[in-house]
């Protein structure tokens, strides 16, 4: 009985340990996305680099692609616009550009100095779209099925383990 | 009058307070409608800025979400519509007021736990000290060895 005393703080400590080691490695930027498995949110927007002509998310149907959405302004898409680059070159699936509150001008004069791979770009230029998506920490990609349902979301810059370890396996899964 | 104490004067002009009233801006256009998207702003939290609700924060999401709540509103829609709207985007973490479900019951009833859990043991360890009174005799026994030792090392000093 003496001994289960002592242990009782210690057995408490470790109680806490677990929570804290567990609650704080999570990142609270991360917040478990409602819209996966539901339909991608419509939309139809203008094109970037073709004037008057605009792509709605009907012309993706029957195919598995990525939405990347991006701005000029935002320092994290810079980062990740290299393996964006990368893996659209790669031809896998189309990968679509949202180019997110930002000035067209800008945005055509930031994908010609830093690539532009994309299928198309499509300009969300009050962030409408953006909002629809859940969209609040640019960059944020979207795996869309040939069903238009939403099968991964990734808020901040993707990574190239993120494509070897989540986006190639669902693309997989989900083409058809 | 010539030219330049014209030009001079429409300078001034330029500067007087009649002007500068241009620039108030038209936010109070319908004072009640503002009221309800303020009322609903406190309760969503802005997800840029996770501590601060959308009311408090003017981060560029903060504004648009705003705009939204305030558009939805004067399209005559509901606190609960614009709630689910909300809900259907960012999910459950946008609401500051956590809803009762399966997976947010600990959150709600671990307060409660806590409070039940603290209570058991408090009652434990009273009883059981009430039941150690058994050991009064020795404390008896040690207050009397006390006395006779600060007896003794009075005498000394003295």
């Amino acid at each position: 009985m003496k001994v289960s005393k002592f242990l009782i703080p210690l057995v408490v400590f470790l109680g806490v340990s677990v929570f804290l080691f567990k609650g704080l490695s999570l990142n609270p930027r991360e917040v478990p996305s409602p819209l996966i498995d539901k339909p991608a949110p419509a939309f139809s927007l203008p094109l970037l680099h073709e004037n008057g002509s605009t792509l709605s998310t009907n012309d993706m149907r029957g195919q598995v692609w990525l939405l990347n959405v991006f701005a000029s302004w935002c320092g994290p898409c810079l980062e990740e616009h290299p393996i964006i680059v990368d893996f659209s070159e790669r031809g896998v699936i189309p990968v679509l550009g949202l180019n997110y509150k930002d000035n067209p001008v800008n945005a055509k004069r930031w994908l010609e100095r830093h690539g532009d791979s994309y299928s198309s770009v499509v300009v969300d230029l009050d962030g409408r779209s953006g909002l629809d998506y859940g969209v609040y920490g640019v960059p944020e990609s979207f795996l869309i099925d040939g069903d238009g349902i939403i099968r991964y979301k990734k808020i901040g810059p993707l990574s190239q383990a993120d494509i070897e370890a989540d986006i190639l396996p669902l693309v997989d899964k989900y083409k058809r | 009058m010539n030219l330049p104490s014209i030009l001079l004067a429409l300078l001034l002009f330029a500067h007087s307070p009649f002007l500068a009233s241009e620039e108030a801006r038209p936010l109070a256009e319908d004072p009640v409608l503002e009221e309800r998207v303020k009322a609903i702003s406190y309760e969503l939290r802005c997800l840029v800025c996770q501590n601060q609700t959308i009311a408090d924060s003017n981060a560029g999401l903060a504004i648009d979400l705003r705009n939204q709540v305030r558009d939805m509103l004067k399209r005559g829609m509901s606190d609960t519509d614009i709630r689910e709207f909300m809900v259907a985007r960012y999910g459950d973490f946008v609401l500051y007021n956590p809803p009762v479900k399966n997976t947010t019951v600990l959150l709600w009833l671990g307060p409660l736990l806590m409070l039940v859990i603290a209570g058991v043991v408090a009652i434990r360890v009273i009883r059981s000290r009430s039941k150690s009174s058994a050991s009064q005799d020795l404390a008896d026994a040690d207050i009397n060895r006390a006395r006779v030792m600060l007896a003794e090392s009075d005498e000394k000093r003295s």
